[in-house]
């Protein structure tokens, strides 16, 4: 079979993930840099080649409003959002995750006001991080589209039934234009049977759904819900196992390793940077220097088993994001350290900080991380701004 | 028809629990009104079995007697006081709980 390839940007890749996934409903409000997704949705249930219905809704609070009632007639939602806009919608993301609805959403990782930007950074995803919600952070375009329809089966898995973001960095991805392989329509069927779910309003099975419960009975569904955030990790491992059987291409589960065998110092990171990591990470092997990447594609649930494999594996880790809790340190990084201070070795970490809203991170910046790794033994600063534009007065 | 209020058993296992937040409809576990201050009485003699308090009730408390009158399921009735509001003939007062115990 011919492959059929396209080019389009990241947003398109979504659109056309989205398109392929079938749902029923869309409910979504435009906000920079997801609106194209919105956009070639809206042109695909025009033109007719999506049978779904298509709500202009007022907000995203409402988009997700308008989600969760999908959800809960058992039809298939999907809704996108960025930024502000995912904020806005915070309430209905906590109320989605606890009523159990496997809704898809994508987010456009941009940065949070003030001052205003609408170029990206992950302040807004990981600022919803314990919203129960799986959150996995895509590198190309490629990989934004696999990732909708895995989304789906991942989180319309019974054992699951928790809502599932997917995350795009704003503009480097969302906008940047790459060849991508289009999956076959038949293929995609097979692999993403229609949702089946008890947990719906039924005129046979009439049910109260979303009900209220008194403190004596409040806490065990919390607990389910974290087991079943728990569970995922394995759900997440046999979809992505078959769909390598039924596309030809992995992800290698919820990191990835690349050049790690006997790397003195790696360098973790999350969504599209890792793309330019990888590329100093060649340059600096062919120089003799042993370092390598960890990209993690899930924040949520954690890989807790790939970090502790990683910290018992090299000696010092540096975790670079977009994203830091003022004051403290990069959530990320608060994540990794959780799973190394549970370890008997001495790896040694440093939180290097970066790309917040919208800023570059350069090879050059990548390439004085990683002498930086290599160069000290210990670390006093434990975090590190780097690719500030100015001196600090420090 | 209003469901029956039946015991709840409080679950020994969490997979006793229903595995979402959703569960059959009307399964009442406990009578709710325990907020009400002023209690609706109807009068008889006064009421025609018109049905306007039951279709606006918002509990849907209201039922029709075997005579063509209503009567008030008093263990979910909150005490709002629509009911006595729109009566048109009046046959519904709004009394204080307290005064009733005199």
């Amino acid at each position: 079979m011919s492959k059929n390839l396209k080019f389009v940007s990241g947003d398109e890749a979504v659109a056309l993930g989205v398109r392929l996934a079938r749902p029923h409903v869309i409910s979504a409000y435009p906000i920079t840099p997801q609106t194209i997704v919105v956009e070639r949705l809206a042109d695909f249930v025009e033109d007719g080649s999506l049978k779904a219905e298509f709500m202009h809704v007022e907000s995203e609070h409402s988009a997700m409003a308008a989600a969760m009632g999908v959800s809960a007639v058992g039809a298939r939602a999907f809704t996108a959002t960025s930024s502000q806009g995912l904020l806005h919608m915070a309430e209905c993301v906590h109320y989605a995750s606890g009523a159990r609805f496997p809704i898809v959403m994508m987010n456009a990782n941009r940065s949070i006001a003030v001052p205003w930007s609408i170029y990206g950074d992950q302040r807004d995803s990981l600022g919803l991080l314990d919203s129960g919600w799986i959150q996995v952070y895509v590198e190309d375009a490629q990989e934004a589209l696999d990732m909708i329809i895995q989304a789906y089966k991942i989180a319309e898995h019974p054992e699951v039934s928790t809502p599932f973001m997917v995350n795009l960095d704003g503009f480097v991805l969302t906008h940047t234009y790459e060849p991508i392989e289009l999956p076959d329509q038949k293929v995609v069927d097979d692999f993403l049977p229609m949702y089946q779910t008890a947990n719906k309003m039924s005129f046979e099975e009439p049910k109260s759904l979303c009900f209220s419960t008194s403190p004596a009975d409040n806490q065990e569904f919390k607990y389910m819900q974290h087991k079943a955030m728990e569970r995922s990790i394995h759900i997440i491992h046999e979809v992505e196992a078959e769909f390598e059987q039924a596309f030809g291409r992995s992800y290698h589960g919820l990191t990835e390793s690349y050049r790690c065998e006997d790397a003195e110092a790696v360098l973790m990171t999350l969504g599209s940077v890792t793309g330019t990591v990888r590329t100093v990470v060649d340059e600096l092997r062919s120089e003799g220097h042993k370092v390598g990447l960890c990209k993690i594609r899930y924040m949520r649930p954690f890989p807790k088993k790939e970090v502790s494999e990683l910290g018992k594996m090299v000696s010092k880790v540096g975790v670079l994001e977009k994203n830091v809790s003022f004051g403290y340190e990069g959530t990320v990084f608060t994540n990794v350290n959780s799973v190394f201070s549970s370890l008997d070795t001495n790896v040694k970490s440093k939180n290097y900080v970066g790309g917040l809203g919208g800023r570059d991170i350069t090879k050059d910046d990548i390439r004085a991380i990683f002498m930086d790794l290599l160069n000290n033994e210990s670390f006093t600063e434990r975090v590190e701004f780097i690719g500030m534009g100015c001196d600090t007065n420090e | 028809m209003r469901p029956k209020v039946r015991a709840y058993k409080r679950p020994d296992k969490i997979s006793d629990y229903p595995s979402t937040p959703a569960f059959e409809s009307g399964h009442l576990v406990s009578k709710n009104a325990g907020w009400r201050t002023f209690k609706p009485v109807v009068d008889p003699e006064k009421c025609v079995g018109c049905l306007r308090c039951y279709l606006v009730c918002p509990d849907g408390v209201i039922s029709r007697t075997e005579d063509n009158k209503v009567e008030i399921d008093y263990d979910f009735c909150k005490g709002c006081g629509i009911c006595a509001h729109e009566c048109k003939l009046d046959a519904i007062t709004m009394k204080k709980e307290a005064d009733e115990d005199e």
